[in-house]
């Protein structure tokens, strides 16, 4: 026990051994990525395909189903199994932008605040703190609400919403790597500050960014389909896993199906990036700010 | 110490002072106030005349000098709804909310610590795992489908629990489970990690070494210097999650507190109750943060000696 105190050199788990669930959350993440991929390739109906004659039938297994519509139709006889992964596909892209606006604004400002000492590092670590103090969620409503549901918006909330994480990590990184004896020899090599930054720093932070990205991925993910939930992320007829959920909950007591397949997938989502995140930081050995 | 209390008086002004800034800009992105605020409907002389009285007709600059002085003499406008002040508007959903957020830090208190204190105790056992995928999912699933799931389950299947409300008793416990779900996780999480490195330490050896019963050792020495750090994350996590909770939950049960206010008035663009209600939020995030802060320094002789 005696090993454990301290913190930075508590045992981990061994590297690279990775464990059934993680299999299981890996092989989950690759299939929900492929099937968002390839939607409009592998079904054989469109998001937007209404067919009044069969609304709300019931997926397979259950009476009343109709053949091809393997999660059921909705009030507008929409197929939900194409809805749902045509909104899995928005919801993915939408991540992917929002967490790489995440990473450029906040990666940059961390390496700004690494390697430039002095007023310059406050006042960039005094917004971190000021992002952090400030419930996101409600700033993102007050934006979305007054500058309308675009999805230019609410790719720059989504964006908004993680970058103080990248840049805590990135200058902590920074700073620590700047104490390191190869960093100093490239200064006394002459080496300029935005060499030493791209040649000597920036290979260092890609493990610990890799990481943090994709555990943001999931954070984003939850934010995105709540917002689209209370109705202002993404507007129909533009399916989104989050905005199936808001809207089918009318149906709920008849036709649970239109809420409960996106709801699957979402939770499907979240999980099994977060334990891709997990993963990828044991293999990487990184420690980020999870206390 | 001191200079640590004014650090972090200091970080709450300018906090507070940002997210003033923050919802000023956010409505005038979009375009004149008075267009925004006031809608269709309106003559050109009556236009003229509010934006001379509103003080638009001058610079960005002084504009934004005008919303400061208003926002410190509580000014902030009429709901464009009920055309009472906002302060009033938002001041009666109050209690509300403030219920549902002690019923949820209550049971997130309850369950989390001693969770948290079993996973960091039995950690290479089943036990801790199975904590520690709990914590998981918390994390994993949002709150609106742990409500929508809940909803269909106990109210639509079962029939057991009343969906609009909070009237009752039974009206609180789906509220409160949904939103204690991510509260659950963070708390848990952060108990562990702490026992962790409490338990390691060496004067815990010394209580064993002494002959201190485990529970003793645990209870008084381990979670007596562990409650610190899980107290501050009480504070300081706790409020900003359970405010982005609220958001949700409340609109989902119609719980008649601030949180679903401010969706409703997103989503019909009362924007004086919304800029009002982010900021009153804001407020309370940013004060119980400060005391957060101030009481873990209290706390902590570490903090409280070596700063003066």
């Amino acid at each position: 026990m005696a090993i454990l105190a301290d913190p930075m050199t508590r045992p981990r788990r061994k590297t690279g051994r990775t464990d059934f669930i993680q299999k299981i959350a890996i092989g989950l993440a690759v299939l929900l990525v492929a099937l968002a991929v390839f939607a409009p390739v592998i079904l054989p109906f469109g998001p937007l395909d209404q067919s009044l004659l069969s609304r709300l039938r019931p997926p397979l297994g259950f009476e009343r189903y109709l053949s091809g519509h393997f999660a059921g139709t909705d009030e507008l006889g929409r197929d939900v199994l194409a809805r749902a992964l045509h909104g899995l596909r928005l919801t993915l892209m939408l991540a992917f932008a929002g967490a790489l606006i995440g990473l450029v604004i906040g990666g940059t400002l961390g390496l700004i605040a690494g390697l430039r000492r002095g007023w310059v590092e406050d006042a960039i670590m005094s917004l971190v703190d000021m992002q952090i103090a400030i419930p996101f969620t409600l700033v993102a409503l007050l934006i979305l609400s007054l500058l309308g549901s675009s999805l230019t918006v609410l790719v720059m909330v989504l964006g908004i919403a993680g970058w103080e994480q990248y840049a805590r990590i990135v200058r902590a990184e920074v700073r620590r790597l700047s104490a390191l004896p190869f960093i100093e020899a490239a200064w006394t090599a002459g080496a300029g500050p935005i060499y030493a930054a791209w040649r000597h720093v920036l290979p260092n932070l890609v493990s610990p960014l890799v990481v943090q990205f994709t555990l943001a991925l999931s954070n984003i993910v939850i934010l995105e389909s709540t917002l689209s939930f209370l109705g202002l992320g993404v507007q129909p007829p533009q399916p989104s896993l989050g905005s199936m959920v808001g809207l089918g909950r009318d149906y709920m007591p008849t036709a649970p199906w239109i809420v409960l397949t996106p709801a699957v997938l979402i939770v499907a989502l979240t999980f099994s990036v977060q334990i891709l995140g997990d993963w990828l930081r044991d293999r990487a050995d990184v420690r980020l700010h999870d206390r | 110490m001191i200079p640590y209390v004014t650090r972090i008086l200091v970080k709450s002004v300018v906090t507070l002072f940002a997210i003033a800034t923050v919802t000023f800009i956010a409505t005038r992105l979009s375009g004149n106030p008075i267009d925004t605020f006031l809608g269709d409907g309106l003559t050109t002389e009556g236009r003229a005349e509010l934006i001379r009285y509103f003080q638009l007709d001058g610079s960005l600059w002084q504009q934004y000098l005008a919303f400061l002085r208003g926002a410190l003499s509580g000014e902030f406008g009429l709901s464009f709804v009920d055309r009472r002040p906002v302060t009033e508007v938002v001041g009666d959903r109050l209690w509300a909310s403030g219920q549902l957020l002690l019923a949820s830090v209550g049971l997130t208190v309850a369950l989390s610590i001693p969770l948290g204190i079993l996973a960091a105790l039995y950690r290479r056992s089943w036990v801790g795992s199975a904590v520690m995928m709990l914590a998981f999912t918390g994390y994993a699933v949002p709150s609106f489908i742990l409500s929508i799931v809940m909803i269909l389950v106990f109210s639509y299947w079962l029939n057991w629990l009343p969906v609009v409300g909070n009237a009752t008793f039974a009206h609180f416990i789906m509220p409160t489970i949904a939103m204690s779900g991510v509260l659950i996780a963070a708390l848990t999480r952060f108990t562990r990690n702490a026992m962790l490195d409490v338990l390691g330490q060496d004067f815990i050896r010394t209580a064993r070494a002494k002959g201190l019963r485990e529970a003793r050792v645990v209870l008084r020495h381990g979670l007596g210097n562990a409650g610190v750090t899980v107290i501050s994350v009480i504070g300081l996590q706790v409020a900003g999650l359970a405010a982005a909770g609220s958001v949700v939950v409340e609109s989902i049960f119609s719980w008649p507190g601030i949180g679903q206010l401010l969706v409703n008035a997103a989503l019909i663009r009362d924007y004086p109750v919304l800029q009002f209600g982010v900021i009153t939020v804001a407020v309370a995030v940013v004060i119980i943060n400060a005391v957060t802060d101030l009481s873990y320094a209290l706390a902590d002789p570490r903090i409280r000696l070596a700063r003066s």
